[in-house]
């Protein structure tokens, strides 16, 4: 993974002092409330509900077992012993004292970490598919060009107060597992005619309270001009995007007024009239980024193979485990295995100190030292020998982490809700726990199949439902809680909008509606067909006859 | 009234007039849209000049007139505003502006080493706030990841060549 020289740890110590200072002219009365709060943001720290909250940034979600290990003594020392991984590949802590934020910056930045820009208007945590580098489908590990673009835009003078906060989504695979097509800016590594391999654009992608499918602003762009093409959007976007309306700010607003053929015409118009500004990568310095993420040393797999197979042949459990959270690797004898942060009764994307310190362990034993958080909030080891998936199997489960649910509707995403964020109008937390245990039985859900729910808690949509394939969305209706039921949506390469099948539901009902929604679908599915799938075929009119066919309850 | 100018603190030497009021003898400011509709009055004027744009102001409007133009202040109504630092940066790479670029508003500490480096000399920091601390500002963080209008170089690059 990539390893900080002089210039990146002088960068983020410097940053922890210049943060330290400008605490203590807000406590000395210096900086207003709102100045204050323009400062923190663009350092991670958020005020909620009850409390300070610190995202950390989990660059493309790549983590050494030695910076899990600095995360679970932070979340014991700093916090109250738990911390959340995020959508965008982040973790946070919910409960830490101002005060001690300078202290944790710098505890993190001794592991080569920071917080620099996971909030604010400025460009946030490049996301990238949670097997790059590993997966069979992938054409190009995509996590240097993430770097690249992670050292471009940290704390880039003219690009410091965007109209808005600007999400960049990169994946090198045939299948989109980094959700490019809902970024601000999505590249895909393909082949160019000529067999050469560069970026396809997308732009305007976003979820929040208007949900846009990016559109291709470029069909094909050379890898040396990654920067100087990114930066042309940046500026078209800094000098055009609106600034009266937060809530019109985004980029895809932008390019839905103009069009994205007029929106591409100023952006090539501006390309070429700074493509030359000394931002072109060559082809040494791309190099040196890729050699960072240069292979592990690979063993040769031995009998691993014919092991796993007495094991799983042996015990029916660790089957199920290895059929629902491990996958098939580039390397022949090797497999990447989830780690489910979805156990039932556990808040979606929650992991204690124990667990942290746990699975830095088996990265260790098990993994080269690293781990990946992904986008679903699952952590992922990715270069697992087969010989060793019994023995991490057994490991996983001492920490309660070896749930085999990946993929089912179990594994939801989940915002932190109205238990944890001052924006949130309804819980989603304690819905998340109920549909957990209603749907307990595992052969149901593997029968169910690839099924992705995904709740937010209100409209900014941090839980992704517009593109679940089963989406909930908690509003508030007089002081309760409701929840719209969406549709049909996906964050894949078929990504698109998931629409809702009418009023909102009660939320002692969320439950018994999904449960309707699905035995319609066992109903009425072909051979295979995936619940997405089916919806697609038939449209929402029979689900939405099913379940408000009989609901007094529910109300517009 | 005092300025940071080439991180340093200095008075003013420029009156900023209004649209309505009378010119003032020496170096004197104008909005832009004085300036295009007084346009050779005030190049007859004498002293030198300067014009204020506000971030939605075209930069097209004064580019064959920077040659006349010897201070463009950036107006920046709110910390949120970002459009004048392209602004700036374009002035400087793209326009080659070599006159001061000043930015006004509410501006202060924590901006100012951005705007620095896409191309603003010279501060007015708002009036609650202390100018001197302000000075601190400019050697908070030094290391540059990207070039911007200073002469820094990409990292990447800076890294190959040693």
């Amino acid at each position: 993974m990539y390893q900080y020289d002089n210039y990146d740890q002088t960068l983020v110590n410097e940053r922890v002092a210049q943060f330290r200072g400008q605490v203590r002219r807000y406590l000395d009365g210096k900086l207003s409330d709102e100045e204050f709060r323009q400062l923190r943001l663009r350092n991670g720290l958020y005020y909620q509900l009850h409390a300070y909250m610190f995202r950390i940034a989990v660059p493309y979600g790549l983590l050494s077992s030695r910076q899990m290990r600095t995360l679970a003594h932070c979340a014991r020392t700093y916090d109250r012993g738990y911390g959340h991984f995020t959508t965008r590949q982040n973790i946070q802590f919910n409960w830490p004292e101002l005060e001690d934020v300078p202290k944790i910056m710098e505890e993190l930045a001794a592991v080569q970490m920071h917080a620099i820009q996971t909030s604010g208007n400025v460009v946030r945590n490049v996301t990238a598919d949670q097997y790059a580098g590993v997966a069979a489908d992938e054409l190009e590990d995509p996590r240097p060009y993430c770097e690249i673009l992670r050292q471009w835009s940290t704390l880039h003078p003219e690009f410091c107060w965007l109209p808005r906060k600007f999400k960049i989504g990169v994946t090198g695979a045939a299948e989109d597992r980094a959700a490019i097509r809902l970024h601000d800016i999505g590249l895909e590594l393909v082949r160019g005619e000529d067999g050469e391999v560069g970026f396809r654009v997308f732009v305007g992608g976003g979820m929040g309270r208007t949900p846009i499918v990016g559109k291709v602003v470029r069909e094909f762009l050379e890898k040396r001009h990654l920067l100087t093409y990114v930066e042309a959007v940046l500026r078209v976007y800094n000098q055009l995007g609106r600034r009266d309306d937060n809530n019109k700010a985004r980029i895809k607003i932008l390019v839905r007024s103009l069009g994205v053929k007029r929106f591409r015409k100023l952006v090539e118009e501006e390309w070429e009239l700074s493509r030359d500004d000394g931002l072109e990568l060559t082809a040494a310095e791309i190099k040196r980024m890729q050699g960072f993420f240069a292979p592990p040393d690979y063993q040769s797999p031995g009998n691993g193979a014919a092991e796993v197979e007495q094991q799983i042949a042996a015990d029916p459990s660790f089957a199920r485990w290895v059929k629902r959270n491990t996958l098939s690797h580039k390397v022949s004898g090797y497999r990447i295995a989830v780690i489910s942060a979805k156990a039932p009764g556990a808040p979606p994307g929650d992991l204690t100190d124990g667990q942290m310190d746990g699975v830095a362990d088996l990265a260790d034993q098990f993994s080269f030292g690293q781990l990946r958080s992904t986008h679903e909030q699952n952590l992922v080891l990715a270069d697992v020998a087969e010989g060793s998936l019994h023995a991490l199997w057994e490991g996983l489960k001492a920490l309660e982490l070896a749930t085999p649910n990946i993929g089912t509707l179990n594994d939801m995403i989940c915002c932190p809700g109205l238990d944890f964020c001052s924006l949130a109008k309804a819980s989603t937390i304690p819905v998340a726990a109920r549909i957990n245990e209603k749907f307990s039985d595992l052969d149901y859900l593997y029968d169910l199949g690839e099924l992705k729910l995904k709740m937010s808690g209100c409209m900014n949509g941090c839980g992704h439902h517009s593109v679940g394939h089963l989406g909930l969305l908690g509003v508030d209706k007089k002081g309760s809680e409701w929840y719209q039921v969406i549709l049909g949506g996906s964050a894949a390469n078929d990504a698109a909008l998931g629409t809702r099948i009418g009023p909102a539901i009660a939320l002692d009902d969320v439950a018994d509606v999904i449960e309707k929604i699905l035995i319609l679908y066992v109903d009425v599915r072909e051979e295979g067909e995936r619940f997405v799938d089916t919806v697609r075929r038939t449209g929402i009119a029979p689900f939405k006859e099913r379940v408000y066919a009989d609901h007094p309850k529910s109300k517009g | 009234m005092q300025i940071i100018r080439n991180q340093k603190v200095e008075e003013d030497a420029w009156r900023h007039v209004s649209d309505g009021d009378p010119l003032a003898e020496g170096s004197v400011t104008v909005s832009l849209k004085r300036w295009l509709e007084e346009r050779d009055t005030l190049i007859a004027h004498g002293g030198s000049l300067g014009v204020r744009l506000a971030p939605a102001d075209e930069l097209g409007e004064i580019l064959a007139d920077l040659p006349h133009i010897s201070l463009i202040v950036l107006e920046f109504p709110a910390i949120t505003e970002g459009r004048g630092y392209t602004q700036a940066r374009l002035l400087r790479t793209r326009h080659g502006y070599s006159g001061e670029i000043r930015a006004t508003g509410d501006v202060q500490h924590d901006q100012l080493s951005f705007m620095q480096r896409c191309g603003i000399d010279s501060f007015v920091i708002r009036e609650d706030r202390d100018i001197e601390e302000a000075l601190d500002a400019f050697g908070e963080v030094s290391v540059r990841y990207q070039p911007a209008a200073d002469d820094e170089t990409l990292i990447f690059h800076r890294r190959e060549q040693g």
